[in-house]
């Protein structure tokens, strides 16, 4: 039974509540206060709350029975009196349940009580030995006190005998000690009777002893000294002895002296051993190598190796550098190292003791040690320089880097030895030099390279003449691929070449950027190295080259048609144009890409390059075109300045020279279309072989000189030649050219009728040598209009030569058209 | 001063012509010599007297029937007095003579009474002397000594140099001394210059690509420039006031400046013209000054500072120092004097054979095509007062 009524019960306190305060009620009983207690007892400071402390029965019950019917008061009733009769069985049912616990207490209370007693009278007991014990004792030490005092004196006087033994007998262990080379233990020995000896050397047995003890220690640091100047003796036995040194009172900076000064002995030695293999080298330079080059076996340009030494071939010296480098590393740099550690083992972290401690060893000996691997390694730096500027073939560039790898991954060694040191920095600085060395060695054998290639190309146009002549205009370039290689086969493998060789003079340049060497991670080689070297002093300087060289070949030929044969010239303009079209861009791709240029720098930028190479182009093809003009003005000049043309007879043929000259400019017409495009000719007419010429000469030429044959009207010619220029542009002779082949082929036609028409305006005709310059122009005209972009040009420029003939003959009557197409058309 | 004095002014001849030169002792009025060149009619000298006023010709025309006129050059020392080497067709043969004429004294009256008289009965030049020597071949030039009294001219002839005596008033040559170029195959002189210093001592002479200086006292060679040209000298000229200064041009369309003591470089090349240069001419006053014919019709006139006698332009008086401080600051201000193209002219259709200053002012010039036009041009205005101011 709960105290509490399911639902007609008023109390305002609902089921848990109640069943907590009944809780809280009972722990206030034992003791245990809580928390929640006083928001309680505020909650029920209304007198109505029947479970509150505040409750007050005469509300409560007014409140009822003003509030409630009957009926409700009746429930009510009944409700209270069941709660009461709850409340009074729970109270019971406590009561009994605590009765029983104090039952229990009480029983155990009085248990202990009697254990207690017991224990008192044990504890009395006890306290009565000890007191005997206390007395007992207290007498006994009473009787030993004497013998106990004896005892100690004894053992004192036994120390001392034994110390004092210990020093007599010094002299002859130290003797011993030196005998079986045992130092260690003679130094510690002396060591511990040194203070002793010392403070008693007023006497003179202890005198004499000290005095003997000087000796063999003296002796013995000689032993010492002569074991450390040996220097045969391991490293250890060397720092044992440095140590012994040391403790016998030897001065450090001496010892460190002596020890650096052994230690340079040794490496000395080394580095002799060093310079002794790079003079074998230097005398045993030459030598012949083998072709590192793969040349494709009938490459006509392959450089011939027989002529110019390669630089492409790596010298077969003595040693490689490699091996030099690593005999460099094995035996100097390990030695060094092994130095430097032993030397910082014994006179830098040797764990301070003493009076050692005071003299700040570790100082002077760090700075002797840093002067000492400066001097030493500026010695080997500057051979291993040596050796690195003795590498001069381009050949193989793996061994020199993975030569420089080793050189300064060794140096790190140092650097972990010996902190503070600038030598790796100094390696790295050899290694950047070398590295820039190595780039413009490369360069230059870039340059040295191209010049054999067109040495070798030159070559090729000389033998045995380029077909093209000989094949005439049919033939065409097709015909002289079995014996000697056309031009387009030379400018292609003159090009892959020279773009091969670049290519793999990138890649062995990209070798010093390799992942897995060390120093590429340097900032050098990261930037500078890939813009500032190789970007612009190899690949550009390079692209430069070609184009400056190009020029030259421009300059220096000025004089007597100069001395480059023309398809070079033709050839080299075709190669810059290429390059301004698309290799340089696809050479600096490449090197961009392969070397991630990042430009920190101002770069040259390819725009510029272009512009270059194309000025070299146009240079090279204006040249081309003045020097063939000239060749064949020359003809046309000796022709004309070297005839009687008052004295000549009837012409009957076409002048030799002419056939000549039309058979010079097709095989011109033929070379430069093997190189360049045919490009575009003003439209003429249909067909415009002979009918335009015929027309030509039948029309315009007669109207143009026929009157001025009659002496009635002697300014007519004048008049129309004037006339007709007024309208016709004026024409530049020697003025760039396009790049295509009707444009060359029609700047050299302009030079060459230009001198014709100079050279016969101051000579004098007769009749005939009019007639046979008719003739002579007649073939020209025949054979050249296919030639030049404007025909009315060629028209023009032969017309002005039969006009200047016309007017310088003494007896113009000229010859009918009819017989000079029959004389012509008989060749 | 209106701004069209600077525009060219055009005279045509009739006839083709090469042969152009000033009248070198006139020095009043501005006056042209040109000389024709037909095979078929009498040749003809025209007088080309430009009157700078009004900006007007004025010409008169005198005969010369001898032939076909190639050089013509008058005499310093009396204006009347002129040489042609003019060719002569004999026996199907022709040859280069060269003469010397004087001009009758009535050329110049009659030519204003009117001109149509004058021009239908041209007057005829009075032969003074030939300077005739067929046994040496043709005349490529004759010289006048520079500056001299009118007595001496040298005449080039295929491979000879030969030196005249003129006497009793130019009616009499006697050849005083010759000098023969040996060599190997044909050589031909084909132009030559006397120089104006040293005492008139020393002759300049072309042929092929060689120049070659020449000592008129001992009639040898001084000095040879191989291979001055690529190809064939046209012309050469000496620079009037730097002694050992010396222009030449030629068929590879380059003009080049020598200094004879430093032979085997020229001190400066031009390549301008695109065609072969036939005349350079240094400005008789001004020698920054240099006028340039070529056959691509075109007259170059450039301003060669850098190696005149004035290199750092004109050199200011102490009077003018001290007049004031402006003018200096002027003077500071003032860009670094450079070689440069002034203009080119393009007036002719025809290639360009003679290029000539005017021997009576220093800013004018005539140049002559073949096809007989003569073209009188000035040197800009802007150039000029830069040159004087």
């Amino acid at each position: 039974g709960d105290g509490d009524l399911p639902s007609a019960t008023t109390p305002p306190d609902s089921d848990p509540t109640g069943r907590r305060r009944v809780h809280s009620m009972l722990k206030l009983y034992y003791g245990l206060n809580e928390e929640g207690t006083a928001a309680e007892q505020a909650e029920s400071l209304d007198p109505c709350d029947i479970n509150g402390p505040h409750f007050d029965p005469e509300v409560y019950l007014n409140k009822l029975r003003k509030d409630c019917s009957l009926c409700e008061l009746m429930d009510h009733e009944s409700c209270m009196v069941k709660q009461i009769r709850s409340l009074d069985s729970d109270m019971q049912t406590l009561v009994y349940e605590n009765y029983n616990k104090f039952i229990s207490a009480t029983d155990t209370i009085r248990k202990m009580k009697n254990d207690f007693k017991k224990m008192e009278d044990e504890m009395d007991c006890l306290s009565a030995n000890m007191a005997a014990i206390t007395e007992f004792s207290a007498r006994i030490s009473g009787t030993l006190q004497d013998q106990h005092a004896q005892i100690t004196k004894l053992s004192g006087v036994h120390t001392l005998l034994r110390k004092l033994q210990f020093l007599f007998e010094l002299p002859a262990r130290l003797n011993k000690c030196l005998e079986l080379q045992a130092y260690a233990q003679a130094v510690s020995a002396h060591r511990r009777a040194r203070c002793v000896l010392q403070q008693y050397s007023h006497m003179p047995s202890f005198r004499g002893i000290q005095d003997d003890c000087h000796v063999i220690m003296e002796q013995l640091a000689q032993q010492l000294r002569q074991k450390f100047r040996d220097g045969g003796s391991s490293a250890k036995d060397l720092s044992e002895c440095v140590e012994l040194l040391l403790q016998l009172d030897e001065p450090a900076e001496e010892l460190c002296d002596k020890f650096l000064s052994h230690a340079q002995s040794r490496l000395e030695a080394d580095l002799q051993g060093l310079e002794a293999e790079l003079k074998d080298s230097a005398f045993t330079d030459t030598g012949g190598g083998s072709v590192q080059k793969t040349s494709p076996g009938s490459n006509p340009i392959s450089p011939s190796s027989s002529s110019v030494i390669n630089p492409f071939l790596s010298p077969t010296a003595g040693t490689d550098i490699l091996e030099f480098i690593d005999r460099g590393c094995n035996e100097f740099v390990s030695s060094l190292c092994l130095v430097i550690a032993s030397y910082q083992e014994l006179f830098i972290n040797r764990p301070q003791e003493g009076e050692l401690a005071s003299k700040n060893i570790p100082e002077m000996a760090n700075g002797k040690l840093h002067v000492f691997v400066d001097t030493l390694a500026a010695r080997y730096f500057s051979l291993v320089e040596r050796r690195i500027q003795e590498e001069k073939g381009v050949g193989d560039n793996s061994l020199l880097v993975r030569a420089l790898d080793r050189f300064h991954r060794r140096l790190q060694a140092i650097t972990k030895l010996l902190p503070g040191s600038a030598v790796p920095s100094h390696g790295t600085e050899i290694v950047v030099r070398a590295a820039r060395e190595r780039i413009k060695q490369y360069l230059s054998a870039l340059q040295t390279f191209y010049h054999d290639s067109l040495t070798d190309v030159r070559q090729a146009l000389a033998a045995p003449r380029l077909a093209v002549g000989g094949a005439s205009a049919s033939g065409g370039g097709v015909t002289s691929k079995d014996a000697t290689p056309s031009l387009p086969e030379l400018l292609t493998s003159l090009s892959n070449f020279i773009l091969n060789q670049l290519k793999s003079v990138l890649a062995s340049v990209h070798l010093f950027t390799a992942k897995d060497i060390t120093f590429s991670n340097k900032p050098y080689f990261k930037g500078e190295f890939c813009s500032q070297g190789v970007r612009e002093g190899l690949v550009v300087s390079f692209i430069k080259f070609i184009c400056q060289s190009s020029r030259q070949y421009c300059e220096s030929a000025g004089d007597r048609g100069g001395s480059t044969p023309p398809a070079l010239l033709l050839l080299l303009s075709r190669l810059c144009l290429d390059y301004e079209t698309s290799t340089i861009s696809y050479i600096l791709t490449l090197t961009d890409e392969q070397f991630l240029v990042q430009h920190h720098t101002p770069v040259t930028p390819v725009t510029a390059l272009c512009a270059e190479a194309r000025e070299a182009a146009q240079k090279l093809l204006n040249h081309y075109v003045k020097v063939q003009g000239l060749i064949i003005s020359q003809m046309l000049r000796k022709s004309v300045e070297t005839r009687d043309w008052v004295n000549t007879i009837e012409p009957r043929n076409v002048r030799a020279v002419m056939k000549r000259v039309v058979e010079d400019t097709t095989s011109i017409d033929v070379q430069v279309g093997l190189l360049y495009e045919e490009g575009v000719r003003k439209a003429h007419s249909s067909d415009s072989s002979k009918r335009t010429f015929s027309v030509y000469s039948s029309s315009r030429q007669q109207i143009r000189y026929a009157p001025s044959y009659t002496p009635s009207a002697p300014m007519d010619t004048n008049l129309l030649s004037n006339i007709h220029k007024l309208f016709s542009e004026r024409i530049d002779i020697f003025s760039p050219v396009e790049f295509n082949k009707v444009s060359v082929l029609t700047g050299i036609i302009k030079i060459s009728l230009k001198t014709f028409l100079e050279c016969v305006r101051i000579r004098t005709f007769g009749r005939y040598g009019l007639q046979q310059i008719q003739v002579d122009c007649h073939y020209l005209q025949m054979y050249l209009w296919r030639f030049v972009s404007d025909e009315n040009l060629v028209h023009f420029l032969l017309d002005e030569i039969v006009g200047s003939a016309a007017h310088r003959c003494l007896d113009p009557s000229p010859m009918e058209q009819s017989v000079i197409e029959v004389i012509c058309e008989r060749g | 001063m209106k701004m069209d004095d600077d525009a060219p002014v055009i005279y045509g001849l009739e006839f083709q012509a090469r042969a152009l030169t000033a009248q070198t002792a006139e020095t009043d009025a501005i006056r042209f010599l040109v000389g024709t060149q037909s095979l078929k009619f009498d040749n003809q000298i025209h007088i080309i007297d430009f009157d700078d006023e009004n900006n007007m010709i004025n010409k008169s025309v005198l005969l010369h029937d001898a032939g076909e006129i190639w050089h013509i050059s008058g005499s310093p020392a009396d204006k009347a007095v002129l040489t042609t080497c003019y060719s002569k067709t004999s026996e199907n043969r022709v040859l280069t003579c060269a003469a010397v004429w004087r001009m009758p004294p009535e050329w110049e009256s009659g030519s204003h009474e009117s001109p149509d008289d004058s021009s239908n009965n041209p007057q005829t030049l009075e032969l003074l002397c030939h300077l005739d020597n067929t046994a040496h071949g043709s005349v490529a030039c004759v010289l006048w000594e520079p500056l001299g009294d009118g007595k001496r001219v040298i005449s080039l002839a295929e491979n000879h140099v030969l030196l005249w005596d003129l006497q009793e008033s130019s009616t009499k040559a006697t050849i005083s001394s010759t000098a023969t170029l040996e060599g190997k195959g044909q050589l031909k002189f084909t132009a030559g210059k006397w120089s104006p210093h040293h005492n008139s001592t020393q002759l300049v002479t072309a042929n092929d690509t060689a120049i070659r200086g020449w000592d008129l006292r001992s009639m040898s060679q001084i000095y040879c420039i191989e291979n001055a040209h690529g190809q064939l000298v046209r012309d050469l000229d000496f620079n009037p006031n730097k002694q050992y200064y010396l222009a030449s041009c030629g068929d590879d369309c380059k003009v080049k400046f020598w200094d004879v003591r430093h032979i085997n470089e020229p001190v400066k090349c031009l390549e301008e013209h695109s065609h072969w240069v036939w005349s350079v001419r240094y400005n008789h006053s001004h020698d920054q000054l240099l006028l340039t014919g070529s056959s691509d019709s075109r007259v170059i006139l450039s301003n060669m500072v850098s190696i005149s006698s004035e290199p750092f332009g004109h050199l200011v008086d102490d009077d003018d120092l001290s007049d004031n401080e402006e003018n200096q600051q002027e003077d500071k201000g003032k860009e670094p004097l450079q070689d440069s193209i002034i203009a080119t002219y393009e007036e002719h259709e025809d290639s360009v054979y003679a290029v000539e200053w005017s021997a009576a002012d220093p800013w004018l010039f005539a140049s002559l095509s073949y096809d007989g036009r003569l073209v009188i041009n000035r040197v800009p205005r802007a150039l000029k007062y830069r040159i004087l101011l």
